[in-house]
């Protein structure tokens, strides 16, 4: 291996050794083609004319207004597929393509991910498999669907609890039992090196347009950053632009569930402390004996017990600070911004913008000048919030 | 009891012309007192050394098979104190070597230096860490070096020489040598090339080579023996004993009893 992937004492590389030839040929292609400049064009033509880039810096007047605060939403949303998935399934598709594998598999929770990954196949010419909880295919068979259009096989997972983190063990067995062929294209900045280092890069693309859009709005850096953290991708995306800016406070919000305090929640950060899961050293739920625990979050995409290694890293050295958002309060921002700035967010976004509802009202923070990540829409959420709202649909 | 080396255990098989039989279990599948006689069954039938399993919630490098185990382990009430206990009480049973196979979380959560410490006073042998690669490895090696317990890595086909070298540097005991690429689990066939693989090894080591993953049959046993290796590890064919026989405990421990008998012969090389 060209690197250790660590930061600090979390990440490195945790896997089976039949796994290693495989992980240190996806570092030495990284960071060949990282630096590319065909690969590197291809991957800007992709992000601009397939998935819509550069999204928005959008100024959310009414919701600024009411807040007494200045609040811009980094439009993630807005991209093909819906949220910022895309970016990274984008580059690692091409990835695939360059190293001659030809087949791709993910893991997938809620579907965003698995979706992302089987448009990025389809267009490439690539064999996907998505690997996807048997609980959440039954509670996300549109997004199933959608996978199967763009020609994915969804193979339910019908191990442990039969949701994300047994979909991502499925995944491993596979690209162990097919490294020749396979690419394993992560969704998130978990797992062996170099995959956080790797989707952060990919993500990155976030960070580097908001920083040049709230320069140009705004003629500043903003006070604040605040995006949601399942496994962190959006977050480190966006967090990479400003990590150097000392002055620019970074949060992340995970998942509260029912309320960090409970036993059912994704506050990994907040409750979790350090294991090894998916490869990686870093915070996870666990009991005393080191074996895993359920996460639990309304959201699918931050109901995963484990986090990006460098945010635990980040947390560490109080280089950004970690909160969690329950349920309800998720809820309540989601409704918030359709109500007030007609814009239906993601679950997972929707925490975010519940935790710059909660931050803005303080006080202190009066006058403050905050981006929040705003990393997918709401359309696959329907079924839930209309259950949580006690609506029929 | 006093404890038998890895070491001493190749060398005896040696002496008598054969390769040695290694089984594996998880403690506490299907219940702590079944996975106590079936341990001791495969002991009495011929089993050379133990392979033991501590069940683990997310085990990435293990097939259905051996999962479906952890699960019935868990639901049956396994604890890692169980486990201990189950390392102690086999003990006054046996001296053959006993290697412990277990995901790195465990032991990091337990504590690495407390672990080690306990395996020794355990007897324990030998310990392979699935999840963990030799670049990861230093804080486990210094460990087993303190506490004399020796650290057991895997080579694969898909092994560069270049990280053979680096797997021979490091291993103690034996090396665990897959000649399928994979997850553990019963395979029909050996479509293997064992012979390859034990030859490329051959050119870095002299360390003992006991060969596991998808081997399940008596001339799965013979090939792997005759290709040069001095061992073979079955797990998943005799944990699908012990799914199929959840509600017959004796035909379980008979079957399994016949089982390693089988394989065990299948070691003598012709």
């Amino acid at each position: 291996m060209k690197y250790n992937g660590k930061f600090g004492k979390y990440g490195g590389t945790y896997v089976p050794e039949l796994l290693m030839p495989a992980i240190e040929e996806l570092e030495e292609a990284f960071y060949k083609y990282k630096d590319d400049e065909k690969f590197k064009k291809e991957l800007n033509k992709y992000l601009k004319e397939f998935a819509g880039r550069p999204t928005g810096l959008y100024y959310a007047e009414n919701l600024s207004k009411k807040l007494g605060c200045k609040i811009y939403l980094k439009r993630e949303d807005m991209l093909h597929t819906g949220a910022h998935k895309i970016n990274n399934a984008i580059g690692q598709g091409l990835l695939a393509k360059y190293m001659g594998k030809t087949r791709l598999i993910a893991e997938t929770g809620a579907g965003q991910h698995g979706i992302a990954t089987s448009v990025i196949g389809a267009k490439l010419g690539l064999d996907v498999n998505i690997y996807m909880g048997s609980k959440d295919v039954e509670r996300q068979k549109m997004n199933v669907f959608r996978m199967e259009l763009s020609g994915a096989e969804v193979i339910p997972v019908d191990a442990g609890s039969c949701t994300l983190k047994d979909s991502i063990n499925e995944a491993f067995r596979d690209w162990i039992s097919n490294v020749d062929t396979t690419h394993y294209l992560i969704g998130t900045t978990m797992g062996p090196h170099p995959y956080p280092t790797m989707v952060k890069y990919f993500q990155s693309v976030i960070g580097k347009e908001a920083r040049k859009q709230i320069l140009e709005i705004e003629g500043k850096l903003p006070d604040t950053v605040i995006a949601c953290v399942g496994g962190g991708s959006n977050a480190m995306g966006i967090f990479s632009g400003f990590i150097d800016d000392e002055d620019v406070d970074l949060i992340g919000v995970e998942g509260g569930g029912k309320g960090a305090d409970t036993d059912e929640n994704a506050a990994t950060i907040e409750n979790g402390s350090d294991g090894i899961l998916h490869g990686a050293l870093s915070k996870v739920l666990q009991t005393d004996e080191g074996q895993i625990e359920q996460a639990s979050c309304v959201s699918a995409g931050l109901d995963y017990p484990g986090v990006g290694p460098e945010h635990a890293y980040l947390d560490s050295i109080n280089r950004a600070e970690y909160v969690s958002v329950n349920n309800e309060e998720a809820l309540n921002g989601f409704r918030t911004l359709c109500e007030v700035e007609g814009i239906i967010p993601a679950l997972e976004s929707a925490h975010a913008v519940a935790y710059a509802i909660k931050y803005a009202k303080k006080e202190k923070n009066k006058g403050k000048t905050i981006i929040v990540n705003l990393s997918g829409r709401g359309d696959k959420d329907m079924n839930i919030v209309a259950k949580e709202l006690g609506v029929e649909v | 009891m006093n404890m038998k080396t890895y070491e001493e255990t190749f060398k005896e098989a040696e002496a008598k012309n054969e390769g040695i039989f290694i089984p594996f279990l998880v403690v506490g599948d299907p219940d702590y007192e079944t996975s106590i006689e079936i341990a001791k069954t495969m002991l009495d039938n011929g089993a050379d050394a133990l392979e033991i399993g501590f069940p683990f919630s997310d085990p990435v490098a293990d097939g259905i098979t051996v999962q479906n185990a952890d699960i019935r382990s868990f639901k049956s009430g396994t604890t890692i104190e169980k486990c201990f206990k189950f390392l102690e009480e086999l003990r006054e049973y046996t001296d053959k070597p006993f290697g412990l196979l277990i995901y790195y979380n465990i032991i990091y959560k337990y504590g690495i230096d407390a672990f080690y410490e306990r395996l020794s006073k355990l007897k324990v042998n030998a310990v392979l860490v699935a999840d963990l690669p030799p670049e990861e490895s230093i804080d486990v090696r210094k460990a087993s070096k303190k506490y004399g317990v020796e650290e057991i890595f895997i080579a694969a086909p898909s092994t560069t020489n270049e990280r053979l070298k680096l797997i021979a540097d490091y291993a103690g005991g034996f090396i665990y040598t897959v000649s399928v690429m994979g997850t553990t689990g019963a395979r029909d066939k050996v479509e293997h090339n064992t012979t390859d693989m034990i030859k490329r090894m051959r050119e870095h080591t002299d360390m003992p080579l006991c060969v596991g993953f998808g081997i399940s049959k008596p001339e799965h046993v013979k090939e792997v023996i005759s290709s040069g290796a001095n061992g073979a590890i079955v797990g998943s064919a005799i944990i699908n004993i012990i799914a199929d026989n959840l509600d017959d405990k004796e035909k379980m421990l008979k079957d399994i009893g016949k089982y390693v008998n089988s394989m065990k012969k299948a070691t003598k090389k012709e």
